[in-house]
């Protein structure tokens, strides 16, 4: 059986006085690529700002690697790009460089230097996301789908077993879009990390992960979709299936 | 002009504050907090004026106050992340009524030197302590740099590689307090916040990474408080105005560049 490398067990989350996640279950093994989908408002977000450790949940527990997420320090092992990763200021004045080479050395109080090793490091992470052209552009003169690439280097510096990532196809093309699932792909069969992705795109996303949760409600529903036999759920829920109208 | 003990004294304190006021300012900015220089000023004010009826270095009330208020700012910020700025609003309605209150308790006729700034008050014991705070407030920044630009530019993703956040933010605040509080004796409590500004505002426009960003923000800044010392000795100028407008004329120049290009 293969590793339980987050679990969520009996997890409830409320914003004041509205419940937004109710006595949630799941898990997710290593290897894994899951997909997380649910309507606007169903708390994809929350949870995983709960599973990275950004939010406590107000009862139940969660683990990452078999550890209460509260005892879990080793920052490394995981990376997390948010919803609004890319709401930053257009002239934030930072370049791509600097922008992965931010999550070198986040520990201890006194800096270090750069050494050669990280520089390569840098350049081997740009390049595995196929933007080493960019190294010393200014990120805000990045297209949405560049950015994404850039946090996802930024992640990679660290050798991550898993990354969490909340929307990262918002506003980006078709043709884009299927690069960056290629990309993922790579990084989830090559560097086996594994890969937690919230998306709208009901259709897209269940021909790539092998897993999905459906959030409504507060509940959450787990399909299990075979690698070898991807179903699409357009088949389960018919033709004119969109989000709105995926009940349980 | 340099023959002149005080005017080497502003020069001295005059370039410190030049390098501090745009490097805090840089990241104010940034963050989107660049209101915070004005609230903190004005609290630095009232704190001026308790300094002054109570018998008390006001430089001293002035920073006691200012780390008050920024703590307090930074604990409302995390509490209503969404009324950020109301609750800067509100402290600064607090400094302004409690300094106006004070001012009107006890003689406080040294205020309006404090308001606009004034060179030919610099003691020796300020610059001192001026210089000491600058060489720390530079210091830490030096050796926060990453961890400050980290946060600055994704705060959720710093404080999930594992830097403290909380702790620096903290850290941080206090920092702007102290540069504020040391920065009103040459500028001016109601000019400090523009030195925080300006050469950031200017240095924005240029900059294409985070380094030049804060290199040249910190140019702008000792350029425009060198012309200005020098152009309000000869001209007889209030200081603390002629350093901002000096700073002004520079964004204008850098705006003027860009848009010809
Ligand atoms: N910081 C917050 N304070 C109060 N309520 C919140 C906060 N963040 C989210 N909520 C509420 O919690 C619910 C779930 O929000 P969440 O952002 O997790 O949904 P989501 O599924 O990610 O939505 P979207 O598809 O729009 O990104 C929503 O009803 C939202 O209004
Ligand atoms: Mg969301």
């Amino acid at each position: 059986m293969k590793k339980k490398i987050v679990e969520v067990k009996n997890v409830s989350f409320s914003y004041g006085d509205n419940k937004v996640l109710e006595n949630v279950s799941l898990y997710i093994e290593e290897g894994d690529f899951v997909g997380i989908i649910g309507p606007n408002g169903s708390a994809k977000s929350t949870l995983l700002k709960l599973m990275v450790g950004l939010l406590k949940p107000d009862s139940g527990n969660i683990y990452l690697f078999n550890k209460p997420i509260n005892e879990f320090k080793n920052y490394n092992k995981i990376g997390y790009i948010s919803q609004n990763a890319r709401e930053f200021n257009k002239m934030f004045p930072a370049t791509v460089e600097e922008v992965v080479a931010a999550n070198i050395y986040t520990k201890g109080i006194l800096p270090k230097r750069i050494k050669r090793e990280e520089r390569e490091k840098i350049d081997e992470a740009l390049n595995i996301v196929d933007m080493d052209k960019y190294k010393e552009r200014k990120i805000g003169n990045l297209s949405g789908g560049q950015k994404q690439r850039v946090f996802i280097a930024r992640a990679l510096i660290n050798n991550p077993r898993i990354l969490f990532m909340d929307e990262p196809l918002v506003g980006v093309d078709i043709e884009s879009q299927n690069k960056f699932y290629s990309l993922l792909n790579k990084i989830n069969e090559e560097f086996n990390i594994t890969l937690i992705m919230v998306s709208h795109d009901i259709g897209v996303i269940s021909n790539k992960v092998n897993k999905l949760f459906c959030l409504s409600n507060g509940k959450v529903y787990k399909h299990d979709l075979n690698k070898d036999m991807k179903i699409n759920l357009k088949d389960i829920y018919g033709e004119n299936m969109n989000i709105l109208f995926h009940r349980h | 002009m340099l023959e002149y003990e005080f005017m080497r004294r502003s020069f001295v304190m005059g370039i410190i504050i030049a390098m501090i006021a745009p490097t805090v300012g840089y990241f104010l900015v940034l963050r989107r907090q660049s209101i915070i220089g004005d609230t903190l000023s004005h609290v630095a004010l009232a704190g001026v004026a308790l300094g002054m009826i109570t018998n008390v270095y006001p430089l001293y009330t002035a920073i006691l106050f200012t780390i008050i208020a920024a703590v307090g700012i930074e604990y409302l910020r995390e509490k209503y992340e969404n009324y950020a700025e109301l609750s800067l609003s509100i402290v600064l309605s607090a400094g302004v009524g409690l300094a106006s209150v004070l001012t009107s308790l006890g003689n406080t006729q040294g205020i309006l030197s404090y308001l606009f700034g004034s060179l030919s008050l610099v003691s020796n014991k300020e610059i001192i302590l001026v210089t000491a705070l600058g060489i720390i407030i530079l210091a830490t920044i030096l050796i926060l740099y990453k961890k400050l630009f980290y946060m600055t530019f994704d705060e959720e993703s710093a404080y999930l590689s594992g830097i403290p956040v909380k702790a620096i933010n903290l850290y941080f605040s206090i920092l702007v307090a102290v540069t504020i509080a040391i920065s009103m004796r040459i500028v001016g409590i109601l000019l400090i916040s523009s030195l925080m500004i300006l050469p950031v505002a200017a240095s924005l426009i240029i900059a294409n990474s985070f380094k030049k960003g804060l290199l040249y923000s910190i140019v702008f800044g000792v350029i425009s408080v060198i012309v200005g010392l020098i152009l309000s000795y000869y001209l007889n100028l209030a200081s603390g105005g002629t350093i901002v407008l000096t700073s002004l004329i520079l964004l204008i120049i850098t705006i003027i560049k860009d848009i010809k290009k």
